[in-house]
């Protein structure tokens, strides 16, 4: 048993610094687990080589005791939809399958520069359209907490970040990158049992992360502890240049106290009743009140809020992301990059035919959708109104997070993340796909339509063995407190993120 | 046609019918289908007498709507124009992509102008600068917020598949632009156009067709190179407004230095909407006039597009909506395919940029993220109409003088050098010369005055040559043209090396005088007589003897003096 995988990042890179552990030889062993797991198929593709030169320099580093950074020979994943140099950047889908990006996201930047050793790609949904990371070019990912992984009886990881969610609970890196633009972070961080958190709009750069819906998404992070999130999240966030909606201010680094200082004395906690909605599973709901009766105890006020606007969310979101996508996905014609097809007869032949054999029907279906809505009979019905909705959604939080009334004003909300623990794979599959998300997204997105943060954090395991999580959300630019309260409750409940199937156990 | 015409009237001479023909005034339909018949006639070999055929046809109109009967109202036509101006900027709008003219295929290209995934747009600062000092040139108003949107459409050289704009709310709006209308042989008078709106947009890439591999090509050098749009209320009539406004605009441009105005660059490009409709009617189906290339070209081009529109209506034929394209070869409009389906451009707000907030504090000062209107209105230097103003006021020069050294800057700087380092000089003498000669030199070798070589001091010496009488108007000619051909030589050297000093001293003026007299005993006689005019051939024969150099100011008085005698 690699104990070691078990450590934070804190004590891990203290563990390099002493020589005690090699950057070098915990690369070795992550990219040996990786193949050893390779049915999980949370990686779509390992680099083995850059990763190995990368531990190199950083040993070297280490041994002139001239760490580059607090993520220093810490092994990451990175989703498949952020370019990465050299490195092929498919999106899971067969237009990109040859796209080799000329340059590095600046998540990728940052974190090569902090010193991070990128160990591959993981797996997704095509382009990040779903919920489940089964509508890959590469297949499905398995969830780690899977009572069977071989049979037809395993349970999907989440997604669309799923890969990165798979690959941290597997512990065979102890970050990975993800996006989060409807909950694609926070939905597989619960399902797998480790925490997820999705960044204030603007606090994280975009640039370098292929877009589904640019108003949205957020470059999302996976950890086994709200401490190694903090970590990652220090080494990424901050304006960006190449980034226009990047927050110009710069970015102070967050330091949470030890969880043996934090006082809940002065923190309200709102539950909005509106969460407790149709599908909620009661082992959920049961968790989220417990939670609630724990942070009370803890000294918190809880109060139950009402965001009035959230049914109508999941509308509001289907819309603009189609309609984005639809925008977004213009640009895959197959002149400059892509998948080209054969037919070159006409430009028209050669778009049609590349893009009805690059996209999956999940693409096409947005595609064709999002350009109806767009269409200037339509625009006004659907988008205009859509983003009036959408600004009302914002409201609802900013009314709760900034309410002058000091009975009414809440810092943090608690909801359940995703309502039932991870579905099986059959199950999951024999839905449509605007259903799988509709349903799985309803706690989750409501965040992206304000751009506030939101984490998710596992909190325990249900009857069948699979992990409960929970979602605190805070005002705009708030992550210090947010995370706060998420590693009080993490101090609480004593979650093990490793602690998973003996399948795994066994294969070490 | 001419034959047919000379049948027609030798059979229908006696026709009652013709009568009627004649009131129905439909001459050109009834050509067409006249010579529609003649050709069935020829492929057909009907066997109709040809007075048979034209009656049918006669009855044939005479049956249709009469437009005779309407009572007759004067068509009007009515000229709107776009006009699309590169901003000059070493970087793309939204990329670190060179801007330079003619640099090698596709190698001015960033990766967010080849639309490589996860490229963001980043707005130029400098292109909003420039942006809005154009705006308060054009006396707009400058929006305290405009945005940004997307416009779809598929194009191999439109790599997005959508052009970054400014649909729903642009930078600047209400302008206005006075300018002198230009027409030959006409007065010059004054035309005022609105300025609907000023956006912000990028460029498309370039398509080249290989008709013989069957391949296009794309190159991105042009892609997401800065334009600001500038869309004109339809206020103009003619070609020669249009063409007016255009070279207007382009020399506030140039003052701005916010564009080159190389329209052979591309870097200025105008489509004009055009419309006609008799007075008192709403306005007419427009046709929009694409590709047109030069200043001369749009005042050509929107000249034929009203005259075909007229000939159209005049036949009995409808104005499309369409786009035409101007093909300056044949100098004609010809409508462009695959344009008849209304594109829906399916317009969306684009996510990745912030609506762009400029300060309108009077006072203010630019700061790191906020544009100060007031700091960049400071910065605006004199306008075309302001100088030909100050020439008028200053300078004592006409109006038509003024407008021509404003449109001609390479003359202005001359005439204001000149003018400056030579008080002595009257100014007439300085435009007159800029005008009368040196233009007239460049368009007869048909070369552009902003490229002639000669510099202003080379100008002001031949000025003051001439003023000091050292050699005359026709001297000062060649010298204009020698200095042209021999860039290098001084002109007091050239003056030298081709003999060019004005004949004054008396001796020889009066040696010259006897001898034409001599040689022109008629002209004399007539002189003597009376006819004063005479007196040109003998001053004609004094210059022709002189080689053009004597002064003939000292020449005439010479033979008065000398004619004068023998007159008594």
């Amino acid at each position: 048993m690699r104990r070691h995988l078990q450590w934070s990042i804190k004590k891990l890179t203290a563990s390099y610094a002493d020589g005690q552990l090699s950057p070098r030889r915990v690369t070795e062993q992550a990219l040996e687990d990786a193949l050893r797991l390779k049915t999980l198929n949370a990686f779509v593709r390992l680099t083995p080589e850059q990763a190995i030169q990368q531990a190199q320099v950083s040993e070297e580093r280490y041994q002139r005791k001239q760490q580059s950074g607090s993520l220093d020979g810490v092994t990451i994943a990175i989703k498949d939809n952020f370019c990465t140099r050299d490195v092929h950047t498919t999106c899971a889908s067969r237009m990109l399958q040859d796209f080799v990006p000329p340059y590095d996201a600046t998540v990728c930047a940052k974190l090569k520069k902090a010193g991070a050793i990128i160990l591959g790609k993981t797996n997704m949904d095509q382009f990040a359209m779903g919920a489940g990371t089964v509508d890959s070019l590469y297949g499905p990912t398995k969830n780690i907490w899977s009572e069977d992984l071989d049979q037809d009886n395993w349970r999907i990881a989440g997604g669309s970040s799923g890969g990165s969610a798979s690959a941290v609970a597997a512990g065979l890196c102890y970050a990975a990158i993800g996006s989060d633009t409807g909950g694609s972070t926070r939905n597989p961080a619960s399902y797998c049992g480790v925490v997820g958190l999705k960044p204030t709009y603007g606090l994280v750069s975009r640039h370098g992360l292929i877009p589904l819906v640019n108003s949205m998404d957020v470059p999302g992070i996976f950890a086994r502890s709200v401490s190694d999130c903090v970590a990652v999240l220090n080494a990424v966030a901050g304006p960006d240049r190449l980034d226009s909606t990047t927050i110009r201010d710069p970015f102070t680094r967050l330091k949470l106290p030890e969880i043996g200082q934090i006082d809940l004395s002065t923190v309200r906690i709102g539950i909005p009743k509106e969460y407790h909605c149709q599908g909620l599973s009661a082992e959920v709901l049961e968790t989220w009140s417990k939670v609630a009766d724990l942070l009370e105890c803890g000294g918190a006020c809880v109060q139950q809020v009402s965001l009035p606007n959230t049914a109508a969310s999941i509308f509001v979101y289907s819309i603009l992301n189609q309609c984005e996508v639809a925008s977004n996905m213009a640009r895959y014609d197959g002149i400059e990059y892509g998948h080209r097809a054969e037919d070159e007869r006409s430009t028209e032949q050669l778009y049609a035919l590349s893009r009805a054999e690059g996209f999956n029907e999940v693409v096409k279906t947005r595609i064709l959708t999002g350009n109806f809505l767009l269409l200037r009979k339509n625009y006004e019905h659907y988008f205009e109104k859509a983003l009036r909705v959408r600004r009302l959604i914002a409201e609802d939080f900013v009314k709760v997070f900034e309410a002058s009334d000091k009975e009414d004003h809440v810092d943090i909300l608690l909801t359940p993340t995703t309502l039932t623990e991870a579905p099986l794979y059959k199950d999951f599959a024999s839905l449509t796909n605007r259903d799988q998300c509709a349903v799985q997204d309803f706690c989750t997105q409501p965040a992206n339509m304000a751009g506030i943060p939101a984490v998710s954090i596992p909190i325990r395991l249900s009857q069948a063995g699979l992990p409960l999580s929970l979602q605190l959300m805070s005002n705009s630019l708030n992550e210090q407190l947010l995370l706060t309260v998420a590693s009080w409750i993490e101090g609480q409940v004593g979650f093990d993120s490793l602690e998973n199937r003996q399948e795994y156990k066994a294969s070490l | 046609m001419v034959a047919a015409n000379r049948w027609f009237c030798l059979a229908t001479q006696r026709s009652t019918v013709w009568q009627l023909w004649l009131q129905s005034k439909q001459h050109q339909l009834f050509w067409r289908n006249f010579s529609q018949i003649l050709v069935r006639i020829r492929y057909n070999h009907y066997r109709i007498r040809i007075t048979q055929c034209i009656i049918t046809i006669i009855r044939r109109l005479a049956t249709q709507p009469k437009l005779a009967n309407v009572p007759k109202r004067k068509w009007k036509s009515v000229v709107g124009l776009e006009v699309h101006a590169q901003i000059a900027s070493a970087s793309k709008l939204f990329s670190g992509g060179g801007t330079s003219f003619g640099a090698p295929l596709n190698s001015s290209v960033a990766y967010f102008d080849a639309s490589i995934p996860g490229t963001l747009p980043v707005l130029n600062r400098k292109c909003v600068e420039s942006g809005i000092k154009t705006s308060l040139a054009l006396g707009c108003r400058v929006n305290e917020v405009s945005m940004f949107d997307r416009k779809h459409y598929f194009y191999a050289d439109l790599p997005n598949g959508y052009q970054i704009t400014q649909q729903r709310a642009a930078l600047a709006n209400d302008g206005k632009m006075t300018f002198p209308v230009i027409t030959p042989g006409k007065k010059v008078y004054y035309k005022t156009v609105t300025l609907l709106q000023l956006q912000l947009e990028q460029d498309s890439g370039k398509s080249l067709h290989d008709d013989y591999l069957k391949r296009s090509l794309v190159d991105l050098n042009r892609a997401g190179l800065p334009l600001m749009e500038l869309v004109f209320a339809p206020d103009l009539e003619t070609g020669e407004e249009a063409a007016s406004l255009v070279k207007e605009l382009m020399l506030i441009l140039r003052r701005l230095q916010t564009c080159s105005c190389k329209m052979e660059e591309g870097a200025l490009r105008v489509d004009a909407n055009i419309s006609i409709h008799q007075e008192g009617d709403p306005l007419g189906v427009r046709t929009e006039v694409k590709n047109i290339g030069s200043v001369r070209s749009i005042s050509q081009a929107i000249t034929y597009e009203i005259n075909r529109q007229l000939e159209t209506v005049a036949n009995g034929g409808v104005i499309t909506n369409e786009t035409r394209n101007w093909d300056a070869e044949n100098r004609r409009t010809v409508a462009m395919r695959d344009k008849e389906v209304l594109q829906d451009y399916r317009f969306m707000p684009e996510p990745n940029l912030p609506p762009l907030h400029v300060n309108l504090k009077p006072g203010s000062k630019s700061s790191e993220d906020l544009l100060s209107v007031a700091a960049l209105s400071e910065e605006i230097p004199e306008l075309p109409e302001d100088t030909r103003q100050r020439l008028l006021e200053q300078y004592n020069l006409n109006a038509e003088t003024a407008i021509i050294l404003v449109n001609e800057p390479i003359l202005l700087d001359h005439f204001l050098n000149i003018s400056r380092s030579l008080n002595e000089l009257p100014n007439k003498v300085i435009y007159n010369f800029l005008i009368n000669d040196l233009l007239t030199y460049c368009n007869k070798v048909n070369l552009d005055v902003e490229k002639c070589s000669i510099s202003a001091d080379d100008l002001k010496d031949i000025l003051k040559y001439l003023n000091s009488e050292q050699i005359n108007l026709q001297a000062a000619r060649q010298l204009i043209e020698l200095l042209h051909n021999n860039p290098k030589i001084k002109v007091n050297e050239l003056i030298e090396l081709h003999n060019l000093q004005q004949i004054c001293s008396p001796e020889k003026i009066e040696n010259l005088c006897q001898q034409a007299i001599a040689n022109q005993s008629k002209a004399v006689q007539q002189y003597q007589k009376g006819k004063s005019k005479a007196l040109f051939a003998i001053v004609g024969e004094v210059a022709k003897l002189s080689a053009q150099k004597a002064n003939m100011k000292l020449v005439v008085q010479c033979l008065e003096k000398l004619l004068k005698p023998s007159k008594k």
